[in-house]
């Protein structure tokens, strides 16, 4: 167990450093000045001048990397030209937003994807069934952005139920959320049903019967305990994918959170801070599969840690 | 014991299944007209992005112009017709889904087949290198690109190109990789066939079924990626029209004007669930098994 | 036929019907078709005896059983007939008196005991889940009677596996906690599919004494689906012969072994690997038919070496004689011939 966790948590470290390089590469090896780049066509010479000393711009690219690198690993990303202060801390200062908005929405996919695929793995082929790989199918393609907007406008504007900034309160994040979640739903009840549909067929699922087991604890504890391990995978993928897809769903609902900052910092060439960002939410995501990976080792019960 | 039944009555079934189901057609269907609409559509009704029109802005769908046509879809919030402007967005969509695919199908063959066929050290490198894009987030990687790069139709094909390339080198290697070991393969190479002969007579061919199919899975995401991004405002620049942007400039008259938002966001909706369906046929024609 | 229901005032005594079928008729129903495969069973399970069931793959005899205990597999339904449980039709059975019915009333062992137990669940906790679920018992208690359960049917250790994993008991060892879930509620039926079919020949034999006690001891109603007339020899008092989805022959099994009266039993017993006759072995020539299709008349006739023309033109009716019951036109030939071919 010890050694494949520090295997995997050494990838995790391999990766961030790629993120981190990649970041420096497009924002330094682009074509056009940096400097200019970041002060724009209208700064003078001697502002150009000014910030390449600062940030070291003068002196060659290993070297400007060399020096980088040393400052990240002092945890030092920088300082964000356009909020002052460290860009790692304002990026951390807006992680929490991010993280309870993915949350919720990670929590509403499943508390409604599951039991429907559950439900429509007792009955494939019927009504319900066809509703939800047509609305999967739809859901995946309605631009989360849009969605956003209708949402916005049907019950914030028009029914006036939920808010739709953070000015109201904490139930602020769930049209956020639900944004967020309402294309995925559809598609983790496909999961569940197929997953349970193949599950049912299997002997054991017969034995419980033959035991007089209701249908409910046969899919909610047996089918459900060995369709656990995929369910628990895909959550992990799900909650990473929400809080990298937050980006959109917080612009458009102007939520307070590290994707809304990245646009900000990206459309201002505040890099600093855009590298902190993407940093940040390539460490959790890498985070995610590694807990994912720990949960499957502990919820297979075949899988001795030593065999993973 | 009585597991020959079932199986027996079922087989007909599959059979019946090879071909295209109607809703196949239908998604073929609506991805012919999108298709249409990108290549005919601006000729018939050309975009101008500064021509406005202010008495006859905010039109609902159906409303008389003053010259006595009919903007059937309505004007938006300068008087420009929506038709017009979503014919204008789907040329774009079409034009950066295509050369998106292509290039960075193009990317992902070349590097696929090296990988694939040749393995080795290339191999490691090409594989660690795609590993590491994967573990990252492409949304990201695509906002970071976009924003150095700066808002333009080019821009935005890099840009998605970079982050898809991945996904078709791998398909490419897998395929790659299974023909290599193949015993025509094996016969074609001790009867004294180059490296090169091998690749473009025996390799490359089984490549072509699944970077098709993965071409048209990724056709729609790139669709929707780009819609995003001009969305944020990093994708396609003002001048030009792109169903995220409409869907952006909309929000502000969505009580007054649901049309502008709504509009092409329907019409990106279809003709991605279009191509999704589409890409479904695809894939079970090409694998029978994979529907079972 | 008649029914002996079991009146409640009465306690159970040994050789009253716990079970029957009545002319059951089971197909796959795929759209308006119905594809016959079991085609009108009548069986009766006595308390304190084994009756086994036997047939090649495809004669109907596993889903027969299920039907006694309401899990035919999807698409397939008793089309007519009916099936009694401790005198109760269950065609009136709603899903929850089936639920009530399982365990309590009928229960059933596997064939694979690797693939009837949950991978995911410990054993133990398995075996106490009807105690959980059906009479509602705290988890202490379920426990202990898992546990006591488990030694009944001869899990050494019992206390410490419980909390085992399937994958980690051995073949052996995981039928017998098949079986022990099959005890636990004390039903008055009891469902055997190939329950050793799986398993080693060293084992087989355990788990077949350990199923003759038990059914001694709980007085069960047994139905023993098999193919191998050896196992069958070894526990069960009467046998019944499948083949096309029809009983051929049915009687006590001292009875059916010595003078079989059904071409095709005279068949299996000669396939038998330690037959009689020095150990050569015949096997029955050709292939059980296409369910679907099933040849005209006797549905034996094509691999019948008894076979006349009356056979291509006639299905024999199942025509009972005391405790014996033939479909065959040529029965009394069959039995004539085994008696010249082996006099005893």
């Amino acid at each position: 167990m010890g050694r494949f966790l520090l295997k995997r948590a050494g990838q995790a470290l391999v990766v961030a450093w790629g993120a981190i390089t990649l970041v420096f590469v497009v924002v330094r090896v682009v074509p056009g000045d940096p400097a200019t780049l970041i002060l724009g066509p209208d700064a003078s010479a001697a502002q150009l001048d000014s910030v390449r000393a600062d940030f070291g711009l003068d002196k060659p690219l290993w070297q400007q990397y060399l020096t980088h690198m040393g400052e990240v690993l002092h945890g030092d990303f920088g300082d964000s030209w356009r909020l002052g202060g460290g860009a790692m801390g304002a990026t951390l200062d807006r992680f929490p937003a991010t993280l309870a908005l993915a949350a919720l929405a990670l929590l509403i996919t499943l508390a409604v994807g599951y039991p429907l695929g559950m439900l429509c793995a007792r009955r494939p082929g019927k009504i319900l069934d066809l509703l939800v790989s047509t609305g999967s199918l739809i859901g995946q393609a309605v631009p989360s952005f849009w969605l956003g907007i209708v949402l916005i406008l049907l019950f914030a504007r028009q029914l006036n139920w939920l808010p739709s900034t953070t000015g109201g309160g904490p139930a602020a994040v769930i049209l956020p959320s639900v944004t967020l979640a309402l294309p995925f739903v559809g598609w983790l009840a496909r999961l569940v049903r197929n997953g349970a549909l193949e599950e049912t067929g299997k002997d054991y699922v017969r034995t419980a019967r033959a035991k007089g087991t209701g249908e409910g604890a046969v899919m909610y504890v047996h089918v459900a305990r060995n369709i656990a391990l995929p369910v628990v995978t895909v959550l992990g993928l799900l909650m990473g994918n929400f809080i990298a897809n937050a980006v959109i769903v917080e612009v458009v609902f102007s939520w307070p959170g590290i994707g809304s900052l990245m646009v900000d910092a990206i459309t201002n060439r505040d890099y600093a801070v855009v590298e902190a960002a993407i940093v940040t939410i390539t460490v959790s995501y890498i985070a995610l599969n590694l807990l994912v990976d720990v949960l499957c080792v502990a919820l297979d019960p075949r899988l001795t840690p030593e065999s993973a | 014991m009585s597991a020959i039944a079932p199986v027996a009555i079922t087989a007909p079934e599959v059979r019946r299944r090879r071909r295209l189901p109607a809703r196949a057609w239908a998604g073929i269907g609506i991805v012919g007209v999108f298709v249409l609409a990108a290549v005919l559509g601006p000729l018939l009704m050309p975009y101008d992005p500064v021509a406005t029109d202010l008495p006859h802005r905010l039109l609902p769908p159906g409303s008389r112009l003053g010259d006595g046509s009919v903007a059937w879809l309505g004007t938006d919030q300068v008087g420009r017709d929506m038709l017009t402007t979503l014919l204008a967005g789907s040329r774009v969509s079409l034009l950066v889904g295509t050369a998106t695919v292509l290039i960075g199908g193009a990317a992902g063959l070349v590097v696929g087949l090296v990988s694939g066929y040749f393995g080795g050290w290339a191999d490691t490198v090409l594989s660690r290198f795609g590993d590491m894009q994967l573990a990252f987030p492409s949304i990201l990687l695509a906002i970071l690109i976009a924003g150095v790069l700066g808002p333009s139709v080019t821009n935005i094909v890099i840009t998605l190109a970079v982050t898809r390339w991945v996904i078709f080198a791998r398909v490419v290697r897998a395929s790659a990789l299974a023909t290599r070991d193949l015993e025509f393969v094996d016969s074609a190479r001790v009867l004294g066939a180059g490296s090169a002969r091998i690749l473009f007579r025996h390799v490359l061919p089984s490549c072509w079924q699944p970077l098709l199919v993965a071409a048209t899975v990724q056709i729609g995401l790139v669709m929707v990626a780009e819609a995003s991004l001009s969305f944020l405002g990093l994708g396609i620049p003002p001048d030009q029209a792109s169903w995220g942007a409409t869907v952006s400039a909309g929000r502000d008259y969505l009580g007054s004007a649901w049309w502008i938002s709504t509009m092409p966001a329907i019409a990106l909706a279809a003709v991605v669930t279009a191509v999704g369906i589409v890409g479904d046929a695809f894939r079970d024609l090409a694998d029978p098994r994979a529907q079972l | 036929m008649t029914v002996s229901a079991v009146h409640p005032a009465q306690p159970p005594a040994p050789g009253d019907v716990a079970a029957e079928l009545r002319d059951v008729h089971i197909g796959f129903r795929s759209g308006r078709d119905v594809t016959p495969v079991v085609r009108g069973v009548g069986l009766r399970l006595r308390r304190g005896r084994v009756l086994a069931l036997v047939g090649e793959s495809g004669s109907g005899k596993s889903l027969t059983s299920l039907a006694l205990i309401g899990l035919l597999p999807p698409g397939a339904e008793v089309t007519s007939g009916s099936v009694v449980l401790d005198g109760a039709d269950t065609g009136g059975f709603s899903a929850r008196r089936w639920r009530e019915a399982r365990g309590d009333r009928v229960a059933m062992i596997f064939q694979d005991p690797m693939a009837a137990l949950n991978p995911g669940f410990a054993v133990g906790r398995q075996i106490a889940e009807p105690f959980r679920r059906r009479l509602r018992l705290r988890r202490r208690e379920a426990r202990e009677r898992a546990v006591a359960l488990m030694r009944e049917v001869g899990i050494a250790d019992a206390e410490s596996r419980y909390g085992d994993h399937p994958h980690e008991f051995s073949g052996g060892m995981r039928q017998r906690a098949v079986i022990a879930m099959a005890l636990a509620l004390g039903p008055s039926v009891l469902l055997a599919d190939e329950p050793t079919t799986a398993l080693d020949v060293t084992v087989q034999a355990q788990i077949l004494r350990l199923l003759a006690r038990r059914q001694q001891e709980a007085d069960l109603a047994t139905l023993l689906v098999s193919h191998d007339l050896g196992v069958v020899a070894r526990v069960a008092q009467d046998v019944a012969v499948m083949y096309a989805g029809r009983i051929v022959e049915r009687g006590p099994l001292d009875d059916v072994y010595t003078r079989p009266s059904h071409p095709y039993t005279l068949g299996l017993l000669e396939a038998m690997p330690d037959a009689r006759d020095g150990g050569r072995l015949k096997p029955i020539k050709g292939v059980p038919p296409d369910p679907r299709r099933p040849p005209g008349g006797c549905a034996f006739h094509p691999r019948c070496p008894f076979a006349t023309d009356v056979c291509r033109d006639e299905d024999p009716p199942l025509a009972e004689d005391g405790d014996r019951a033939v479909a065959c036109h040529h029965a009394d030939e069959v039995t004539a011939s085994r008696e010249t071919e082996e006099p005893r």
